[in-house]
């Protein structure tokens, strides 16, 4: 115990000692003032202090845990009963939809706005899960394909008055090409150099868009971008609550689709990439065709997303586009848990409406997620919700199908 | 003539700085194979540790010059600091995880630190006061080069000069190269491996602090996210010559230099980050192992 409490007392004056100047000084070199805020260094000693306390108990936890078995306590008390148990899985599937529907008659505009950017995020998660989860491919250039979805729609209905309904699909055609344009070049590239590319990538379509003037308008953006046409006159209220339900059936549809496609034979391919390329290639899996199917895959629904954002608020800028918005989706991903549909939902839904409702911790929210993925990558990789492969096990089979099968073994 | 010359200058400045920094990705990534996403973020903190010790000191009555080297000090002392505490942090636990999870890490510790500095200073630019004053060294040419810049040149040749030195001939240097070839073998042969990354760590902030006080100096100015961007370029040029080799880092950050100093001179200056981008894919492309870059065979 009294080596313990040394170690963390060794730790906060480490800390005290890294933060002194920053948290601690704040200088005007202009008029040669000099703010001392002491304060903070009691605030950095003592939480420093416990959390050290807190890293080791992680680490024993999960040292121990390691041992004793593998099998995820969390995922197993929620998620698997939840899954598996098919008596408790559909009512809370059904009321959940229930509470969605009825969400804009609950609450007030505001919420209904804030909601939507939650399910936005949502399928720009699904969509992201799909070339960093299952093909493994580390995207840090997504919202470049959202920005082509965005400026699709704007333009078209600001220099040729195109509606949503028809720049809706072009969106997402454009997002996919974009995807299949970006995937050429970075075909032989893997990991990490792959990632910068695409980061690059991503900061090339930002920096198009705010110096190309006579075509994006430049950093002022496009404004007066009209509303969707739901084929009846409405309110502004009521077209709040009519792109709400649009959205959410759009997340309906990528959660049908990206759940179909985990165990297509794309879906297969995609995850047989991400475990072993070279091992993947000599099962005669194509691997060209493979990685630009999941960008293009990804970036469809970032395109189409990109368009609803653009529809949603009406006016967009290259502001709206820039890497953090890349990292959030990255890290909506991995904290949910790489590949796995249910955990993206949950992270985006929380990751999203988390810093909104707690507003007084809407400044650290940054702070919190920068943080936030250091530990889930020193704690928790596999993130809050396990991704979880379906298995064809013996039990699984009818007795029926399995004497048939064992019929043709034999045979 | 005189335009080309101011330009060529130019790109060798930025070229400097860059190369300072890409030393410490290409040292980290030689050893243990990780983009560390936060290097630039070390870089920025240098240059903050540097204006605030610059105001602290500036109430003493100090010659410019001690306050400069004292400064400089002081912010290698501060950016080696962070670089060994993240790497215990972020990256040590993942020493065996996929590197997919060590590089998400390293981009989380990468937002992490810029907005620990945007929340305890400001999101403003901050003006950072000139240590180094105009000194006349070739008089009418003086719109060529100037003294920061001259700085700049020297102290990087320097530095790199030292770098070299020590990675040839000390035994930590010689323990570097060892763990660099072959992490089992050098502990193997009683080589402290954890130590040796750690120092790895420390002399690449160090060097990138360096780079943060020399640009703060020459621009007159920082704020929070002055790392990114330098990171992504620096990592750029890791990259152009060849990531994990140490010449290939300075060979690669001046040609990055000069393409943007040129791209800017000659043909817009409008689009002077995505030229640095294009370069960087169209290297990738057709050789994408850098320039000195050694291909390795890919493990099966």
């Amino acid at each position: 115990m009294f080596s313990e409490i040394k170690k963390s007392l060794l730790v906060s004056i480490w800390f005290m000692f890294l933060t002194f100047p920053i948290m601690v000084i704040k200088v005007n070199t202009i008029e040669n003032t000099i703010i001392w805020r002491w304060e903070n260094l009691v605030l950095v000693g003592l939480g420093s202090f416990f959390l050290s306390f807190l890293w080791r108990f992680m680490h024993n936890k999960k040292a121990t845990k390691r041992r004793q078995d593998y099998k995820d306590a969390l995922s197993k008390l929620f998620y698997d009963n939840l899954i598996e148990n098919k008596k408790v899985f559909i009512p809370v599937v059904v009321a959940l939809i229930i509470f969605i529907l009825l969400f804009p008659k609950l609450f007030s505009a505001y919420q209904v706005t804030i909601m939507t950017t939650a399910l936005i995020y949502v399928i720009l998660g699904l969509g992201l899960n799909v070339v960093v989860g299952f093909a493994g491919l580390l995207d840090l250039g997504y919202v470049a394909f959202y920005a082509v979805g965005a400026y699709t729609y704007a333009l078209l209905n600001f220099n040729y008055d195109i509606s949503f309904w028809i720049a809706l699909p072009l969106a997402g055609i454009l997002g996919a090409l974009a995807g299949i344009l970006l995937g050429f070049p970075v075909l032989r590239l893997r990991g990490d150099y792959l990632a910068i590319v695409t980061l690059g990538f991503g900061e090339i379509i930002r920096l198009v868009l705010e110096n190309w003037g006579e075509f994006t308008h430049g950093p002022s953006g496009i404004a007066g971008i009209n509303r969707p046409n739901f084929g009846f006159d409405l309110s502004i209220m009521g077209s709040i609550n009519a792109i709400y339900y649009f959205v959410f059936f759009f997340v309906l549809v990528t959660i049908f689709f990206t759940n179909r496609l985990q165990n297509s034979r794309i879906g297969r391919a995609w995850v047989a990439l991400r475990e072993d390329e070279i091992a993947c290639q000599a099962m005669g899996v194509d691997k060209t065709k493979t990685k630009l199917s999941a960008f293009a895959f990804g970036a469809t629904w970032a395109g189409f997303m990109g368009a609803v954002f653009a529809a949603k608020t009406t006016f967009i800028n290259p502001a709206s586009f820039t890497f953090l918005e890349s990292a959030i989706i990255l890290s909506i991903v991995v904290l949910g848990g790489m590949g796995s549909i249910p955990g993206v939902i949950l992270g985006a839904l929380i990751l999203i409406l988390l810093p909104e409702y707690l507003r007084a911790f809407s400044e650290y929210r940054m702070l919190i997620f920068g943080g936030a993925m250091v530990l889930m990558m020193v704690f928790r990789p596999q993130g809050l919700i396990k991704s979880k492969r379906r298995r064809y096990n013996l039990e699984s089979m009818s007795k029926k199908e399995l004497k048939e099968r064992q019929n043709a073994a034999s045979s | 003539m005189e335009y080309f010359l101011q330009l060529f200058f130019a790109g060798l400045t930025k070229g400097s700085i860059y190369a300072l920094i890409a030393l410490g990705y290409t040292m980290v990534y030689g050893i243990i194979q990780l983009i560390n996403f936060a290097h630039g973020e070390i870089y920025m903190i240098g240059a903050f540790t540097a204006l605030i010790a610059a105001g602290v000191l500036s109430v003493f009555n100090l010659p410019v010059v001690a306050i400069f080297i004292i400064v400089t000090l002081v912010a290698i002392l501060y950016s080696s600091a962070y670089g060994y505490t993240i790497e215990k942090i972020a990256y040590k636990p993942l020493r065996n995880a996929p590197r997919l999870s060590a590089l998400i890490s390293a981009i989380g510790m990468s937002i992490f630190l810029q907005n620990y500095v945007l929340l305890a200073q400001t999101s403003d630019f901050l003006p950072f006061p000139s240590l180094i004053g105009q000194f006349k060294f070739m008089e009418p040419y003086n719109h060529i080069l100037s003294s920061s810049g001259l700085v700049i040149i020297i102290s990087t040749f320097i530095a790199m000069l030292l770098l070299s030195l020590y990675i040839k001939f000390t035994r930590m240097g010689k323990a570097m190269r060892a763990t660099a070839q072959d992490k089992k073998m050098a502990l193997l042969l009683g080589i402290n491996v954890d130590r040796v990354i750690s120092t790895t760590f420390v002399v690449g902030s160090a060097l990138a602090a360096l780079g943060g006080v020399l640009i703060a100096n020459h621009i007159g100015q920082i704020n929070f996210y002055i790392g990114f961007i330098a990171g992504i370029k620096a990592f750029t040029a890791a990259v152009l010559g060849g990531i994990g080799s140490v010449p290939g880092a300075v060979l690669g950050a001046l040609i990055l230099g000069w393409t943007e100093s040129f791209s800017t001179g000659y043909i817009s200056s409008d689009y002077q980050d995505v030229f640095a981008f294009i370069l960087l894919v169209v290297i990738l492309i057709f050789k994408p192992s850098g320039i000195l870059g050694k291909k390795t065979d890919q493990k099966v």
